[in-house]
């Protein structure tokens, strides 16, 4: 099956992997529509994790393609398809705890610029100027999540709920076409997914298209334009939410009596 | 703000390292200042590599010896200008870190760690063995010293204005770097090699670059060695000084351009002040290593400003992560 369409940002055709004897993603296909928000849900252990790091490039796939802007990405090294713009967040936070909340963001910038070792200890002129930029565009992504005041702290002071708004500025600094969140809700209270929830929304206003995996069903439901739904590997539904909740495979698998309540 | 605290630790260094050379005129301190400088220049260049982007060196002394052994051989043997000399160590070091890099930074921890100590132990060995191009463990005499339009820096004092001078520039190039992009993402794979390689690190380039560019400070304090005594021999280069100079990075503060200047300068004072410790070098400083490891691991100046930053932000209601 080949995904081509012009909309398509990202389609996976194919896609399987297998730890040993687990396979923990077989023959999955789906298209990530440009400007939209998918989530990815499933059980715990249907793949979705590995999903996500076969499309960020942790983990290459034994068999099927995944293209991005047509372009087939599969397999080739993280910091590859990191620079053609996909950017991820991790189920576990995973900041740099001994650089500033500024610094982390910066270091979202490192796919824009291009000062390199000997430039930036000679501190070539150019390089100044570059800085500055740098240091603009991740003052404004730490505003856009509300991180401003906190810029010169050490990201490992941040509370939990801060920490994943700081990974998701980090990740927008670098200005991504194709943005890719894990569980970000995990480990928010009720006001903080509220939050994560508006931002996600202004982030598909401003066209970013993202790809979600997260095991809040009510944040799913409401940011969500399309949801895939994993079950051992395979994809058992793909749709808008609304064919979703009415879908009697997802509903035995996974959505169970607790989604009637 | 930051900006010109900065620069007055600089004033402060031109100025103190100024009056030094202004005011004293015993050639046993400046003896003792040029080993100081010497050190910190190895040390830095392992801090950046060690303290900054994470990755363990146990074979150091063997860079600091190629640039000596290069500088030594082609001038004392080869009769080459000096600083030629000088620039065919950086070469040579840099060539052997490259080559040595490309295997062993695909090891992490424990196995890097092995594998620059057995690279370390080959040098030493091939430095004592080849000795008709070393000298064997006799050592190697006659290297001239460096001189700069006429000026010979062949007295203590002389070559302590082209040690600290070039140090100076050094740390200043290497405090530059930290804060500069390519220093963040090194900063960065440190802290999370999956994170970094996420926002488009190339984690094992950038992890070879900085083990080459480690290599060429000690490269270049090896040379400086060797036209400073005028004699090397291959006991100065050995399994033993690798530990010291990691021990210095530890005690003065991984992460800490500065902190590298005070473990250098502590731990090449301390055996000169104590004389008993010449006894029990190795002793003391695996106890240091083991007290600094264990109750600041970041080390003397890293550790006392977290403590102070974080127990800022304690006060302001931030948490901390142990």
């Amino acid at each position: 099956m080949m995904l081509q369409q012009n909309n398509v940002l990202l389609a996976l055709d194919g896609v399987s992997l297998a730890f040993g004897g687990l396979q923990a993603v077989e023959q999955v296909s789906f298209g990530v529509t440009q400007g939209t928000v998918k989530a990815i849900i499933g059980p715990n252990g249907a793949g979705k994790t590995t999903l996500f790091n076969l499309v960020s490039g942790f983990l290459a796939p034994q068999a099927g393609r995944i293209l991005f802007g047509g372009v087939a990405i599969q397999g080739r090294p993280a910091h590859r398809i990191a620079r053609q713009g996909i950017a991820r967040t991790f189920q576990l936070v995973q900041l740099f705890d001994h650089m500033t909340v500024l610094e982390n963001v910066m270091v979202g910038r490192h796919r824009l610029s291009r000062a390199g070792l000997i430039a930036g200890a000679l501190q070539l002129p150019w390089t100044r100027t570059e800085e500055k930029g740098i240091r603009q565009k991740a003052m404004e992504a730490l505003e856009f999540v509300g991180l401003a005041d906190r810029a010169g702290q050490p990201a490992a002071v941040l509370p939990l709920g801060l920490k994943r708004m700081l990974e998701i500025a980090r990740a927008l600094a670098s200005a991504p076409t194709l943005l890719l969140l894990d569980e970000p809700a995990s480990g928010l209270d009720a006001v903080e997914t509220e939050r994560l929830q508006d931002l996600i929304l202004e982030l598909r206003r401003q066209g970013i298209t993202t790809l979600l995996v997260e095991h809040d069903m009510g944040l799913t439901m409401e940011v969500a334009d399309e949801i895939a739904v994993l079950n051992y590997g395979k994809l058992i539904a793909d749709g808008p939410p609304r064919a979703i909740q009415k879908n009697p495979e997802v509903i035995a698998a996974y959505l169970g009596t607790d989604w009637q309540g | 703000m930051t900006r010109l605290r900065f620069l007055n630790r600089w004033v402060l260094f031109a100025v103190v390292a100024g009056a030094i050379a202004a005011f004293m005129d015993q050639d046993y301190y400046y003896t003792l200042l040029n080993f100081i400088g010497i050190h910190t220049l190895l040390v830095v260049g392992l801090n950046l590599l060690l303290g900054y982007a994470g990755q363990i060196s146990l074979g150091h002394a063997a860079f600091f010896g190629l640039g000596a052994y290069t500088s030594g051989i082609l001038t004392a043997t080869g009769g080459v200008d000096p600083w030629l000399a000088l620039l065919a160590g950086l070469a040579v070091s840099g060539a052997a870190a490259f080559l040595i890099g490309i295997p062993a930074l695909k090891l992490r921890g424990y196995y890097l760690a092995m594998a620059t100590l057995g690279f370390g132990i080959i040098v030493y060995i091939i430095l004592n063995e080849a000795d008709s191009l070393t000298g064997g463990p006799s050592g190697l005499s006659g290297i001239p010293s460096l001189s700069l339009a006429g000026f010979a820096f062949n007295t203590p004092r002389r070559l302590y204005l082209l040690i600290w001078i070039l140090l100076g520039l050094i740390l200043y190039i290497s405090a530059n770097l930290v804060n500069s992009r390519t220093g963040r993402a090194i900063r960065a794979l440190h802290d999370g090699e999956a994170a970094a390689e996420s926002l488009g690190v190339d984690t094992f380039r950038l992890k070879l670059k900085i083990f080459v560019w480690s290599a060429l400070y000690a490269s270049l304090a090896g040379s400086l060695f060797a036209h400073s005594l005028n004699f090397i021999a291959p006991s100065s280069f050995g399994f033993m000084f690798s530990i010291k100079l990691v021990t210095m990075v530890v005690l003065g503060g991984m992460a800490s351009i500065w902190g590298s200047l005070l473990g250098a300068g502590a731990l090449t004072v301390l055996p000169e002040l104590l004389t008993v410790f010449h006894d029990f070098e190795m002793v003391i400083f695996g106890a240091i290593l083991m007290v600094v490891m264990i109750f600041l691991p970041r080390g003397l100046v890293r550790g006392i400003m977290d403590l102070y930053e974080n127990r800022r932000y304690k006060r302001q209601g931030g948490r901390i992560s142990v």
